[in-house]
């Protein structure tokens, strides 16, 4: 199965500088596909994901167009070709 | 992105290392401080609450504590005065699993001062990371995340945060910490335990108004000299401590008021001390709108206004618990909430713009180099 990843521009230097990274892998849900990101680019784990797991609270990630916070979260399931964008949430002052 | 500006200090300059809610910048200036040179913004778009210059075994290393609000904070270093910077793959301060915590900021990073490659950083939510491989890993303090009493800290307005850390300067085992909304922790055994030290200090905010821990300390300095000799700004009171900080009594003599978050202390000199009293936890600014730096030439038995070239008028300051810093050569520097830097090269008798127009200034840093 192939998922297809967006990379914010401040998380390309940490991703081969791409902006879109396409992995194989087998996948149920949003984490594990996301892991498979991490084994390629382990530089990127840490600034979207905090220690304790959660997803960092000013960025978002959409699945398919949907942000998984409507959804299951990191459990929300993923498809066999999925497109996953990691985004940066709109905040700053 | 903006564009980035460099400095190139030479031996004998002055540095000062200025933390913004936007990035970090750099000034230099030569001894006689009558000039700044500007570099930054570096990390522009992050906050940077720490910076830290370590000169030991040769090095030129500068410290930040970057925190991005979308993308966390990765402590990075330069050894070529910020030209560039490391970019660590993984986060290097990290809770590990156990403590079921997540970093917000890094507020302290502090070279230790008996061992060249040992660091100490003091993290929100509280916590005392330590490195000994010059920086290159980092470990949570266990003695100090697992003291019983951690539970019932709270945060106080900036995050419950770890923002002040003071090893000892001849007794390389007794570390001291203040927190808020905790107060003080001393270690007297290299930070393998922990207990709380925070005797005469009081709690405006709490019912009982001298409890054992829970007070809200904004800066504690500690003389090199004459470590038995501390000082300290309290949310709501002003102390002296004369025998390492096991006890406090008031030295709020003649000062506007004894609120405020501030203080610095003279390097050679444990009577020197200033700080920027500010109007009170309800408004917190400079009093009458004007900007005052209060000095004591005697341990605080009376306080002095040093307003010479800062703004007597329309000056509704504040500056922050980590935005004042003193040399070694006279030099007092701090930084404002309005992103204004001054600097004085005689303790305050006279002060200089070193910049206007920053972000809000959050941490001011000075190195010898």
């Amino acid at each position: 199965m192939a998922y297809t990843f967006f990379i914010p521009g401040p998380l390309r230097e940490y991703a081969g500088n791409r902006g879109e990274v396409q992995l194989n892998g087998s996948a149920r849900s949003v984490a594990d596909a996301l892991s498979l990101l991490w084994a390629q680019y382990p530089a990127v784990r840490d600034r979207v994901i905090t220690e304790v797991g959660d997803v960092r609270p000013h960025v978002n990630i959409f699945v398919d167009g949907e942000s998984i916070r409507d959804s299951a979260g990191l459990g929300t399931t993923v498809r066999d070709g999925a497109e996953i964008f990691i985004l940066p949430a709109v905040s700053g002052g | 992105m903006p564009e980035i500006t460099y400095v190139t200090p030479k031996k004998g300059d002055v540095l000062l290392l200025v933390g913004t809610m936007k990035g970090a910048f750099l000034f230099r200036s030569n001894k006689s401080r009558k000039k700044w040179e500007k570099g930054g913004p570096y990390f522009a778009g992050s906050a940077v609450y720490a910076m830290a210059y370590d000169d030991r075994k040769g090095r030129q290393r500068l410290w930040a504590g970057p925190t991005s609000m979308h993308w966390g904070n990765v402590l990075r270093s330069s050894d070529d005065f910020g030209k560039t910077w490391s970019i660590p793959q993984e986060a290097n301060i990290k809770f590990p699993q156990r403590a079921e915590a997540a970093l917000k900021n890094v507020w302290q990073i502090v070279p230790s001062r008996h061992d060249d490659d040992t660091l100490f950083c003091g993290v929100e939510p509280a916590a005392l990371f330590k490195s000994t491989d010059a920086g290159e890993t980092w470990d949570l303090v266990d003695g100090l995340w697992d003291h019983p009493q951690r539970p019932k800290w709270q945060p106080g307005g900036g995050g419950l945060c770890l923002h002040t850390i003071l090893q000892d300067p001849k007794d390389k085992k007794r570390i001291r910490v203040a927190i808020s909304t905790a107060g003080m922790y001393v270690s007297e055994d290299n930070g393998a335990t922990w207990r709380p030290s925070n005797k005469g200090v009081r709690a405006e905010f709490l019912p009982d108004k001298y409890p054992e821990f829970g007070q809200c300390v904004h800066k504690v300095v500690q003389s090199r000299k004459k470590p038995q000799r501390m000082y300290l700004q309290n949310h709501w009171g002003l102390y002296r401590s004369d025998d390492r900080g096991e006890s406090w009594k008031d030295i709020a003599n003649g000062v506007p008021s004894d609120f405020g978050f501030a203080m610095a202390i003279h390097p050679d000199d444990a009577d020197k001390v200033w700080i920027v009293p500010l109007e009170s936890d309800g408004f917190r600014a400079t009093p009458e709108g004007k900007l005052r730096v209060y000095r004591t030439k005697n341990g605080g038995k009376k306080w002095e206004p040093m307003t010479k070239g800062l703004p007597q008028e329309d000056a509704y300051e504040c500056v922050l618990r980590d935005a004042m810093a003193a040399d070694a050569l006279d030099g007092v520097y701090f930084g404002t909430r309005s992103g204004k830097v001054f600097a004085s090269a005689n303790e305050g008798r006279k002060w200089m713009t070193v910049i206007d127009g920053l972000p809000p200034v959050v941490s001011v840093k000075a190195a010898r180099i």
